[in-house]
């Protein structure tokens, strides 16, 4: 099963933004857009759903300061509570201002490292993963824009133009 | 143009006047004498503990707690006469108080009272505008593009520095005048050889504390703030009609000068008017803990005057991004504060050298509420409240942080002060709401006045069209 795909080219990030805008009222699918960099407010005008990501960090975060009390709490004051230059390790309260900057860096490197590998999850990106750009072009100068065909292929083709394609191809795309 | 409501005016004088009368009342109710002193406990049966029933309130104390006490006692020799922290360690070990000496002590923190209230009103009114000032000169010298459009609403608040250091200095002349005991260093029996009082570590202070160089010094830092409030509204109103940008371009300059000198005079600042009460005691890093509590409070109080004019309709342009970045610098800074506060505390809990300890010490035995309390008014809630990007945009959620974060701030100061000026007689009462409510009635009407004095537009500011097309 593959699907038919319009892949167009534009040379600015405006024009690209009046044209995503005018393809997503002509109500067609935007599969996909590449860009060399980010263009701002690209993912409102395409209608993306807002990232969650700072929700897991926030999560994350909990975990790394959960794991840190739960690690000192244990060694320091459960298992062996020796004395230690005089610092109290009656109960973990007492002695937590020195857990302090153990907790605060293991939230943030729970936080920070697990939200970027979830990143990497879900945007599928790791070591030596296929490329998958359509045109070299469009990670240096170029921006393209991949509309699903549906109905009526020049019909399309014709109001991609209008909006300022410089190029366009039509491509089978595997599923 | 805005136009000082009826209403608002009438709340800032009925506050105004509400807080006068209760300044006035716990003025009156402070006991002459130690009879007097005795008359009114027994009429108020033992409720509110005196500091001396301490006996019973060290021995309570975890084996760790009297550790400390123990060690604070050998440091306590030479502070014999460290008012309101000197008898509260509770272990008689180092020294022998007579009762007649420990009533006259508790005499001495009561009447401090009502000033201590008045002073830590003042100090935390007088701050905010001064952190105000300090956001205004950071975002000139910056040249940020979002806040011109709120410009005119620092200049409101910063006009307060005027009556606020006044009343500042009025404050400190007459702690002078010895008509009250809050800076110890100020006794004269300290400095003289043949006096039981003798202390040595204040004799080798008096270079710096003393009560010539300290008003002078006073005067000095007000005049650099008073001088660049005044001078920037200016260029900042000239603007306004100018045909040029040569009022913008000095005003640039001077806010640069302004933020050097500000850094300089606010730590001083900070030793002088905060430190000094606890005249043994010294930190380093004090001068910035300061800073910060008077930053965030500052910026809190640019949000809530920003958000009340908007809905009153004279703010139009200002939007919910505005609001967002101001609640960024609210969160921001309020993790600031903590870490500063924490940097402080850590530092001198880790290695719990008797000098510096005995600070933190009488905090946590006789503040404990408010010294940790503080920290849940003014890290948990601005963290978890502020956290997310979307209550940051709304109106209510910002007010309820802001009366938080600046109810924590007063309760930081009132930490800075009260522990060592009335020791373990505190208490949040008629003389403290009545002190805030003077204060806020004075600061409402005089940061309003100012409001009306200029459009709330500055126009003609390179940066204005930047500011009203902010978004985020």
């Amino acid at each position: 099963m593959s699907s038919k795909v319009i892949q167009a080219m534009y040379i600015d990030d405006d024009v690209l933004m009046s044209a995503v805008k005018k393809v997503r009222q002509e109500n067609h699918h935007i599969e996909e857009v590449y860009t060399p960099f980010p263009v701002h407010g690209l993912d409102k005008a395409m209608g993306l759903a807002p990232t969650r990501l700072a929700i897991t960090a926030f999560m994350y975060g909990c975990v790394g300061l959960g794991v840190a009390i739960t690690m000192m709490y244990y060694i320091m004051i459960k298992d062996w509570p020796q004395n230690i230059g005089g610092k109290p390790s009656f109960s973990f309260l007492e002695n937590m201002p020195a857990f302090v900057p153990i907790m605060f860096e293991m939230t943030v490197f729970f936080a920070a490292h697990l939200m970027v590998i979830t990143f990497y999850l879900r945007s599928k990106l790791w070591p030596f993963k296929e490329a998958e750009n359509p045109d070299p072009r469009t990670t240096d100068d170029h921006f393209l824009m991949e509309v699903a065909v549906q109905g009526n292929e020049e019909e399309l083709k014709a109001l991609l133009l209008e909006t300022g394609a410089t190029e366009i191809k039509v491509t089978e795309k595997p599923e | 143009m805005y136009t000082f409501s009826n209403r608002l005016r009438l709340f800032a004088i009925i506050s105004f006047v509400l807080g006068a009368i209760m300044v006035a009342f716990s003025f009156m109710n402070t006991p002459g004498t130690v009879e007097e002193m005795k008359a009114m406990h027994a009429a108020h049966g033992d409720g509110h503990g005196s500091s001396h029933g301490d006996a019973s309130h060290a021995d309570d104390k975890t084996a760790h707690h009297s550790d400390h006490a123990e060690t604070a006692d050998h440091g306590e020799k030479s502070h014999d006469n460290a008012h309101g922290s000197a008898d509260t360690h509770g272990k008689d070990g180092g020294h022998h108080m007579s009762q007649a000496e420990k009533d006259e002590h508790h005499l001495g923190q009561l009447k401090n009272k009502p000033w201590a209230a008045v002073y830590v009103a003042a100090f935390f009114f007088m701050m905010i505008a001064l952190g105000v000032l300090a956001f205004y000169a950071i975002q000139r010298a910056a040249q940020a593009g979002w806040s011109p459009l709120l410009f005119r609403v620092m200049e409101g608040i910063g006009s307060y520095i005027i009556p606020g250091t006044i009343i500042m200095i009025i404050l400190l002349v007459m702690s002078s005048l010895h008509w009250n005991h809050l800076f110890h260093w100020m006794e004269p029996s300290l400095q003289d050889p043949l006096s039981d009082n003798y202390d040595k570590l204040t004799v080798g202070k008096s270079a710096w504390l003393n009560e010539t160089g300290f008003i002078i010094r006073a005067v000095i830092f007000s005049s650099i703030w008073i001088a660049y409030s005044v001078l920037s509204r200016r260029f900042s109103v000239k603007q306004d009609n100018a045909s040029d940008n040569s009022n913008f371009k000095k005003n640039f300059r001077l806010s640069a000068i302004f933020l050097v000198l500000f850094l300089i005079s606010e730590s001083m600042m900070s030793w002088d008017w905060i430190m000094s009460l606890d005249h043994h005691w010294f930190s380093t890093l004090f001068g910035w803990y300061v800073f910060a509590s008077m930053f965030v409070s500052g910026i809190t109080v640019i949000a809530l005057i920003t958000i009340y004019l908007k809905s009153k309709g004279y703010l139009e342009q200002v939007n919910d991004s505005h609001l967002h970045d101001l609640a960024k610098f609210m969160f921001g800074i309020s993790i600031f504060w903590t870490y500063l506060w924490f940097s402080q505390f850590m530092l001198i809990w880790y290695s719990n050298i008797p000098e510096e300890v005995t600070y933190f010490i009488t905090r946590i035995d006789d503040y404990n509420l408010p010294f940790f309390g503080m920290l849940a008014l003014n890290l948990i809630f601005p963290l978890l409240i502020l956290m997310n990007s979307d209550y940051k945009r709304l109106n209510w959620v910002i007010v309820i942080a802001g009366i938080i974060i600046l109810f924590g701030h007063y309760i930081d100061v009132f930490n800075m002060v009260m522990p060592a000026t009335v020791g373990a007689n505190w208490s949040l009462g008629l003389g403290e709401i009545g002190a805030v409510l003077l204060f806020l009635g004075l600061f409402i009407f005089v940061v309003f006045t100012a409001l009306t004095k200029a459009p709330l537009l500055a126009k003609r500011n390179p940066f204005i069209e930047e500011s009203k097309h902010f978004h985020y």
